[in-house]
């Protein structure tokens, strides 16, 4: 595996369309759940054990050879929200784009031709890992590491935060994104013999309301 | 004009002349500029002008509300189903240069879903001197700029002013109530822009966005030739 094809892939800057998404902060920040660094550290902290745990498990495990039709509907089946599973496959079908275009597979081709409107985004994630000749551990990080980087940034933009606290939230995060990495790993490498069941199904219901209320907004900065 | 690239062997990638199933796609003309200076208004007369002759479709790029795509409704410059809104995460330029997939995926979906058309027409949200277009988008691009924003504005230049295919200074029916020198901006774009051509109009004029279209078809020509 080449650790530089880590970097391409994880870069906040591959076109894959994550810029015009918050993960639920602007919903977050409109509510007045978020109005600062500590309490964007605490909405990372719960993304991260939930919504990114959930997609670095089906990154993981897409990665490492899993049937991608099986973790897409894993992964619907733990997404309550209607707006979070359009904006999922949204995602999905432009990671895959931008994932065909940098590194050509069959294996992604096929996955296209499956999924016209889109995978679920973690999934796709798990492929162009796979493609990129990177393992399971690297689709987790990457997973997991995009859970709380997207969010950080967009609270950036919606609070005029200052960017060093915003970085400083993510670098505090490291140590518990290593442990949430480690847990989606070792999920993953059991869906060979267990089947997609054993991927965690952590939920954080605010996440699901918040978009569901942000999708019927008229006015918003971010498409989630 | 013709898009060179080198991925012919991924239809991935949206740059492609040629659509999945082998015909030949929409010439797409993006228009950027800053806020207010007419791209929208630009766009519906476009529409209008074109829409008899050509099948078209738009795709508008809003800030943060879906204005631009309302308005365009709102006149029926064309039928709903032509036209489609981008949320662009408070970046407009990013969604039009840095990181287009959400915008080629409108186009894509536009040509999918109301059958073959001539001419997409990509609007980005109102935004400042630097923003372009990605060619990986477009085929041409259209930089509007207004009289009333300052006759500045040629000589301070900026990628959106010196490298687009076509220079738009619109508005020039309120150059003389906002002391605008048309001659000096006309003079500035030359210096900036060379060869490549400039439009002066004013869309409350009889001519409106006559020389605009005319510029579309030919652009349209060469890409069918």
């Amino acid at each position: 595996m080449s650790r530089a094809a880590l970097l391409v892939l994880a870069d906040g800057r591959f076109p894959a369309g994550g810029h015009a998404h918050s993960g639920g902060a602007e919903a977050a920040v409109k509510a007045g759940r978020v109005t600062g660094a500590a309490s964007l550290e605490e909405f990372c902290r719960g993304r991260l054990h939930t919504a990114g745990l959930v997609s670095a498990a089906l990154a993981a495990a897409a990665a490492a050879g899993a049937d991608p039709v099986s973790l897409d509907a894993a992964a619907d089946a733990r997404t309550p929200s209607s707006a979070l599973r359009v904006a999922a496959r949204k995602l999905g079908r432009q990671l895959m784009r931008a994932a065909r275009a940098t590194w050509p597979s069959a294996e992604l081709d096929a996955v296209a031709r499956e999924f016209p409107k889109g995978a679920h985004q973690p999934v796709v994630l798990g492929l162009a890992a796979r493609a990129a000749g990177l393992g399971a551990v690297d689709a987790a990080y990457c997973s997991a590491y995009e859970s709380v980087s997207g969010a950080a940034s967009a609270t950036v933009r919606l609070l005029s935060l200052d960017p060093f606290d915003a970085t400083g939230v993510l670098a505090r995060l490291a140590p518990e994104l290593d442990r949430v990495a480690d847990a989606a790993v070792e999920a993953a490498r059991r869906v060979g013999d267990e089947g997609v069941e054993v991927l965690p199904a952590a939920s954080a219901p605010l996440l699901e309301i918040g978009a569901e209320v942000h999708a019927a907004w008229a006015v918003r900065l971010f498409a989630s | 004009m013709h898009l060179d690239h080198s991925h012919h062997h991924t239809p991935a990638v949206s740059a492609d002349a040629h659509r999945p199933d082998g015909s030949r796609r929409a010439l797409r003309v993006g228009l950027g500029g800053p806020v207010g200076s007419g791209k929208t208004a630009t766009v519906a007369a476009l529409c209008r002008a074109l829409r008899d002759e050509l099948s078209l479709a738009v795709v508008t790029n809003d800030i943060y509300t879906r204005e631009d795509a309302e308005f365009l409704l709102r006149e029926a410059v064309l039928p709903p189903e032509r036209i489609t809104a981008v949320e662009t995460g408070a970046c407009p330029h990013t969604a039009i240069r840095d990181d287009i997939s959400a915008n080629l995926e409108a186009v894509e979906d536009l040509e999918d879903e109301v059958g073959p058309l001539d001419l997409i027409l990509v609007e980005s949200g109102g935004d400042n001197l630097t923003a372009t277009f990605s060619k990986g988008l477009v085929d041409a691009q259209i930089f509007v700029i207004d009289v009333a924003g300052g006759d500045d504005i040629p000589r301070k230049g900026g990628p959106g002013v010196t490298t687009a295919d076509l220079l738009v200074v619109n508005k020039t029916d309120l150059a003389p109530y906002v002391g605008s020198d048309l001659a000096r901006m006309a003079a500035d774009a030359k210096a900036q822009r060379a060869e490549l051509p400039v439009v002066f109009q004013s869309l409350r004029s009889e001519a409106g966005v006559a020389d605009v279209a005319g510029w579309v078809r030919a652009r349209l020509a060469a890409w069918r030739a």
